[in-house]
């Protein structure tokens, strides 16, 4: 499968060549199982079995909730109440899938960040890449229409709220919220097929889960060193590379485990903690929360979306220069689909002949600096939309769109990068040396 | 310990937590200390008896409790109210029969009847409903010390009428430090305005926190059960993890031997 040589399957029985010659997925499994993986990956390379997990886990919960739940905008909110109160275990249940929203989101941003940094996204894994972010795309969506079927008082306002993004568009934004929800306004038919989406996207999810492993497995994986695995003979790409399986599912499953510690704790001792309590009063149309603010994950992007007021100069500007047609509020919107298609385009913004950051002194501070911005406009997009909090939403918002539109093309042509180890297998042998002589703490001891 | 490592965990998370709490002016609120706090914390039964016989005789004039059944009145982590007991709470509310559409005495399956007045909100999730602390600057840290805190609000809500009234467009105002504003809801608890089966002195205070317990149990009542599964599902995955620390260790010895030595 990968380009990298390997061993392959051979059935030896007469029923393995049997099955082999008319359907050859033992071959297609041991493939995928086997792939020569890179000995130098840190414990960054991790998080995709965490959320493939999280898929699993969402998944499974959701559909054993679906046989308790309710999709009626009179009876859905009571239905919720008998999941927890009488269902055996549903309290688990339904605190798990919260939960596990937000472990998802959790694992989703650091395995973001951590291609942002070491360049995984870079050629040959373009397409990776992208169907990466069509994948976290179908995630937000999945999650916001998830959120609404509760129907508490924040399930019903943030609809109202983000449907009348789309509303925003100008000339068929009114039609086309109207078509979205069914109506004037959010109500039972906005519920019913939220439900309806929110069932079917995680199966799209899934088809494109396996589409991005498939892309990855075709090129290999990136590694902290960002070289590439030698593969003009096996016997070199053995050098470079282990298989997966044991090797790395014996550590992905630690580090799972390790990661699922701190999320059964959330879910046993702390399920509400990083939920909104508005939510757990019943959607009412007629009273409007003095605060609307989406759930922790989502928040930088509320920040953007709102970090645009009519005064705000480039505004003006485009107001002025379209004739009106784009006014404050369409502004917002398009900055803030802008942040994530500016992700999308960074295997063509980012101009370095270098791939990991490791080796980018002067990337590793705009990086760092970008995590820090991440964190501001998560934090602003809880604050009130007003006085000091838009200057600051502002700010880090030029800062988002900046370090990808003028920061990353410009830092491949005035940052000399410092040089990469010649082979993976040197990178690993100067690790684990590090790592023995100075009795590093095991956790950071790669691919153990 | 357990709270410890989770609060050093989630330290990273804080960050992001926050915010959708910090939302809303806070009043004085007091961080009384319930029972069912912390990883091991359950319902105390005999406060919530007490605070049982508080929203029965106090809160239940106005207020109703639609989401909670009678039966769960005899939770063994709850009230724990033997059945005949229950039941002979139970017939003291009316319920229409959804079959046959008349009014009779409630039994076991039939709910807590809804608010009788428009304008009192159903109290079945009021506790988890409600923030008691909040911030600082949004940061969460003291709602990740201390709780949400819905329970401390409606005890220090309770309590925290300070005798001023005010007369607004025809409707009686009534001041309360912890909504920290003018509310419409007169001052409802009275120093022995209950009298406790079990002689617990009755100050404004005790039924305050009282029935504030009751409400976080009507809100949640498989907390104590939710808290085990918490708990052992924590000594498993440390067991698990223990042992595939230990297994990854032993799988990479020899290749990273290999590596050192070369």
């Amino acid at each position: 499968m990968s380009g990298i040589p390997h061993d392959h399957y051979e059935p030896k029985t007469r029923g393995e060549k049997w099955l082999h010659s008319r359907l050859p997925i033992v071959g297609l499994i041991y493939d995928t199982i086997m792939i020569p993986t890179p000995k130098n990956l840190n414990w960054m390379w991790i998080w995709g079995i965490v959320l493939m997990f999280c898929l699993v886990l969402q998944i499974v919960t959701g559909i054993v909730l679906v046989m308790h739940y309710t999709p009626h905008a009179d009876l859905a909110f009571a239905s919720v109440e008998h999941i927890m109160r009488n269902v055996n275990g549903g309290y688990m249940l339904r605190y798990l899938h919260q939960n596990g929203a937000m472990l998802f989101f959790a694992a989703v941003y650091i395995h973001i960040f951590r291609g942002l940094y070491y360049g995984s996204y870079k050629t040959p894994r373009e397409v990776t890449w992208i169907i990466g972010m069509l994948i976290y795309l179908a995630m937000m969506a999945t999650a916001f229409m998830g959120y609404v079927l509760p129907w508490g008082q924040m399930s019903f306002w943030g609809a109202t709220v983000i449907t009348g993004l789309f509303g925003a568009i100008p000339g068929i934004g009114d039609a086309l919220q109207t078509w979205l929800l069914g109506g004037p306004a959010v109500g039972n038919p906005t519920l019913n097929r939220f439900f309806s989406l929110h069932y079917l996207l995680p199966f799209v999810i899934l088809g494109l889960v396996i589409l991005h492993v498939w892309a990855f497995h075709h090129t290999g994986n990136n590694n902290p060193a960002g070289v590439d695995v030698r593969k003009s003979s096996k016997e070199e790409a053995e050098k470079d590379t282990l298989p997966f399986w044991p090797y790395f599912v014996i550590k992905d499953l630690f580090a799972l485990v390790v990661v699922l510690l701190v999320f059964w704790m959330i879910v046993g001792f702390m399920p509400n903690f990083l939920g909104h309590p508005d939510n757990y009063i019943e959607a009412n149309p007629l009273v409007t929360p003095s605060h609307i603010v989406p759930e922790w994950y989502f928040l930088p992007f509320y920040a953007i979306l709102r970090a645009f007021t009519a005064d705000v100069w480039v505004v003006i500007a485009a107001e002025w220069i379209s004739f009106g047609i784009i006014d404050a509020k369409f502004f917002g919107v398009l900055a803030m689909f802008g942040s994530i298609f500016v992700m999308v385009l960074v295997p063509w913004l980012d101009t370095s002949s270098v791939r990991s950051g490791r080796f980018r002194p002067m990337f590793k501070w705009y990086f760092w600096l970008l995590i820090i911005d991440f964190f501001v406009l998560m934090w602003a997009g809880a604050m009130p939309a007003e006085g000091i909090y838009t200057t600051i939403s502002l700010i880090a918002t030029a800062y988002w769109f900046g370090y990808f539109l003028v920061i990353l093309p410009l830092l491949g042509v005035l940052e000399k990068p410092t040089a990469p180890p010649a082979t993976i297998e040197e990178d690993f042998k100067a690790t684990v040396r590090k790592s023995a002589g100075k009795g590093v703490a095991p956790e950071q001891i790669p691919a153990e | 310990m357990i709270r410890k490592l989770a609060l050093s965990a989630l330290a990273a998370l804080s960050l992001a937590a926050s915010p959708a709490l910090a939302a809303g002016e806070l009043g004085e609120i007091t961080d009384y200390s319930f029972s069912f706090e912390g990883p091991f914390g359950s319902y105390d039964r005999a406060q919530l008896q007490r605070g049982l016989q508080v929203y029965t005789e106090v809160c239940a004039a106005c207020h109703g409790l639609q989401y909670v059944p009678f039966r769960t009145l005899t939770a063994e982590t709850g009230p724990a109210l033997s059945p005949d007991a229950m039941r002979a709470y139970a017939a003291n509310f009316e319920v229409m029969d959804p079959e046959t559409g008349d009014w009779r005495p409630a039994g076991g399956p039939d709910h807590f009847p809804p608010s009788g007045m428009e304008t009192a909100p159903d109290l079945s999730l009021m506790a988890k409903a409600r923030v008691g602390f909040s911030g600082p600057y949004g940061l969460g840290i003291n709602q990740l010390m201390r709780g949400i805190g819905g329970p401390e609000y409606i005890a220090s809500f309770l309590a925290g009428f300070d005798g001023r009234e005010e007369m607004q467009a025809g409707t009686m105002f009534y001041y309360n430090t912890a909504f920290d504003g003018w509310v419409s809801m007169n001052p409802v608890l009275w120093e022995d305005g209950v009298e406790y089966a079990d002689g617990t002195p009755a100050t404004i205070e005790q039924q305050a926190q009282d029935v504030a317990a009751f409400l976080m149990w009507a809100a949640e009542p498989k907390l104590t059960e939710r808290k085990r599964w918490g708990f052992v599902g924590s000594i498993f995955l440390v067991l698990l993890g223990s042992l595939l620390y230990l297994t990854n260790k032993r799988l990479w010895a020899p290749v990273k031997k290999k590596a050192k030595e070369a």
